[in-house]
């Protein structure tokens, strides 16, 4: 059994403007020590789906399962949900600084994390722990800055305040949600070394979520595909890159920067409204490939060439892959 | 920080120096007959003008100005015009019932409206949100004098008839003379000043802890599983707190100076009183010195300010 294993999960909310159907259906298994990628664009209900099952999402029509170390988190109460947010399963957001309090120091941060938890464990022996973590994410001189306040550290410093956080009570789970998105070039590949480093030391299972198919390529195992709240296409790292199926990854794989100095190939059109949805396939509309079909019916997610870890949801012949890609 | 405050004492004396011009220009712009008032209807024109000297009226207004600032830097602020008491011995006087008004009230109408704020805030647009903004809405708008005298209508007058003789009519009882007078004599004047200015403080907090918890960090909190109170108050409140502070103190600033309409209304001879007494009299010394004791308590108020946001927000620093 996967440590995480989400079965059906839609999440939609009632606005003056209609219902926002955000996450239409999405499953997925996140293996203990594996990596998940769930990449996307905005809108595409990557984020919600993993605040709704960690019980911060406000206001949401939730159904579905999603079964977390025997828990079902959809059902679960508050409190169930909150000893395992930290403990269990630890988060780090996209814009570090404004997601660390600006009025706090960041030992004390950590430390309340921790003995939000751990009731027997001393201020002491949190301290100690606040700052033996802040070394392992290689914040230098961390004896001295664990009393220093968030705007005193650099981007990438912070994103690694909030892993150290984050990592604090040794989680099963990480969810980074776009972890390196606000951060420079050279100091996201820094970030997700520290990731894969404790990710390695400790065991954990990480769910990235990003819209950065360089980050999916540094760090995924498996990689799920959303666009307009559902599953496009699942496979592991590989396929996604080199086997794909569904013309949705295709367009953004072209559409990433290639080192030849080609021009990028955007995706032309934009995304459907999750107020509105089209009968058919939602990425119809802005589909080279598309065909009658694809406007009337939504194409079920099927397996790609009989193997059952990779899987499309695309009327598109199924069995030679590499066949529509080129 | 050392900079910051010689700076802004500066600033605050040049500021008491203008409103002492201002104030002593206003003066000698409107007619006086104080000498008149004094000697009474039937004095000769001598009598007027003995008595015109003797209080330094007959110099020129820049003159009595010079004398004036004189005595001041000395920390002599003159003697009233009727008895001769040092207009210093009467602020000292009238300053510990407009502290205990105000500060009492502040204690009342920051709770509540902070309460209520939060409370709003949790819950927007919720049955809860509208009765408490409608609550503070419709003290907010009443005449502060209205309200005074409803207190006193129903709270003194319909409940000493029925035989409860909880508060009062009026006036004021020292706390050296027991804290029970004290706590009757100013309760109902605080709850009038408290309701008016609580709906500031719940439109304000409520805003304010809108904004903050709609942040980033507030969603990190969260995530660490702390709980939902702690989350709110610790996490929220903190951050939401910082402009309630700072209004805070230019309130308190101002009230210290005097409140004038509920003093008035539930006569309490504090410093807004005795200056509305002063200006019937014309008796420039005691107006004079209240007003700049008035400035200088807000200017005190606005640096306090400045050094709250700084201990407040680690990110403000102070040049």
């Amino acid at each position: 059994m996967a440590l995480l294993e989400v079965r059906d999960l839609r999440v939609s909310f009632d606005t003056p403007d209609g219902t926002v159907h955000a996450v239409r259906g999405l499953s997925y298994d996140v293996e203990a020590g594996q990596t998940l990628a769930v990449v996307g664009e905005s809108g595409s209900g990557k984020s919600v789906s993993t605040q709704t099952i960690t019980g911060l999402t406000r206001g949401a029509k939730v159904s579905g399962t999603a079964f977390f170390d025997g828990t079902d988190l959809i059902t679960a109460d508050q409190s169930t949900l909150r000893r395992l947010r930290g403990a269990q399963i630890g988060m780090i957001f996209q814009d570090p600084l404004s997601s660390l309090h600006p009025q706090y120091r960041i030992g004390w941060q950590i430390v309340e994390m921790i003995r939000a938890h751990d009731k027997e464990i001393s201020k002491q022996a949190a301290r100690k722990r606040a700052a033996d973590l802040l070394t392992l994410v290689g914040i230098p001189r961390a004896a001295e800055r664990i009393d220093d306040y968030p705007h005193q550290f650099s981007g990438g410093m912070r994103q690694r305040v909030m892993i150290a956080m984050a990592m604090a009570l040794d989680p099963a789970l990480l969810i980074a949600d776009e972890p390196t998105t606000a951060l420079d070039v050279t100091v996201q590949a820094q970030v997700l070394n520290v990731m894969r480093r404790l990710q390695e030391q400790f065991g954990t299972a990480i769910i990235l979520i990003t819209h950065d198919l360089g980050v999916v390529a540094e760090m995924a195992d498996e990689v799920v595909v959303m666009y307009a709240g559902a599953v496009m296409e699942r496979a592991p790292r590989r396929d996604i890159f080199y086997r794909n199926h569904h013309p949705y990854t295709q367009g953004l794989l072209a559409s990433l920067p290639a080192r030849s100095g080609d021009r990028l190939t955007p995706i032309p059109g934009t995304p459907p409204s999750l107020i509105s949805l089209p009968k058919g396939c939602p990425f119809a509309a802005r589909c080279s490939h598309v065909f009658d079909k694809c406007r009337a019916e939504a194409p079920p997610l099927i397996d790609v060439a009989r193997d059952p870890r990779h899987q499309s949801a695309c009327w598109l012949p199924h069995e030679n892959s590499e066949a529509i890609a080129s | 920080m050392a900079m910051f405050l010689l700076r802004r004492i500066g600033h605050g004396i040049l500021v008491l120096w203008l409103i002492s011009i201002a104030v002593f220009g206003l003066f000698f712009v409107a007619p006086s007959n104080v000498a008149q008032t004094l000697a009474g209807r039937q004095a000769t024109p001598e009598t007027i003008a003995l008595i015109k000297h003797r209080l330094g009226l007959d110099l020129p207004v820049w003159k009595q100005y010079l004398h004036f600032l004189g005595n001041a830097l000395k920390g002599n602020l003159g003697f009233d015009y009727y008895h001769q008491v040092p207009v210093t011995k009467i602020i000292a006087g009238a300053l510990p019932i407009t502290v205990s008004l105000a500060l009492g009230a502040a204690v009342l109408w920051l709770s509540l409206g902070v309460f209520n704020g939060v409370i709003s805030a949790i819950h927007p647009r919720s049955l809860a949100d509208r009765g408490l903004t409608l609550f503070a809405l419709f003290f907010y708008s009443f005449p502060s004098f209205l309200l005074g005298l409803l207190l006193l209508y129903f709270l003194y007058f319909r409940l000493t008839l029925s035989g409860f003789k909880w508060f009062p009519a009026g006036g004021y009882s020292p706390l050296a003379g027991g804290f029970g007078p004290w706590f009757q004599h100013l309760f109902l004047p605080w709850i009038a000043l408290a309701l008016l200015l609580a709906a500031t403080y719940t439109r304000l907090t409520r805003g304010s802890m809108l904004d903050v918890l709609g942040e980033d960090y507030i969603r990190t909190a969260r995530s660490k599983g702390i709980r939902e109170s702690r989350v709110i108050v610790r996490h929220g409140l903190r951050s939401a707190l910082t402009p309630v502070v700072t209004q805070f103190g230019i309130d308190l600033g101002q009230l210290i100076g005097g409140v004038v309409v509920t003093e008035t209304v539930f006569s309490l001879p504090g410093l807004g009183q005795t200056a509305v007494v002063a200006i019937n009299q014309q008796d420039l010394p005691v107006i004079i010195g209240i007003v700049l004791f008035a400035s200088a308590a807000v200017v005190v108020a606005n640096i306090l300010v400045d050094i709250a946001y700084a201990v407040l927000d680690p990110r403000v620093r102070l040049h």
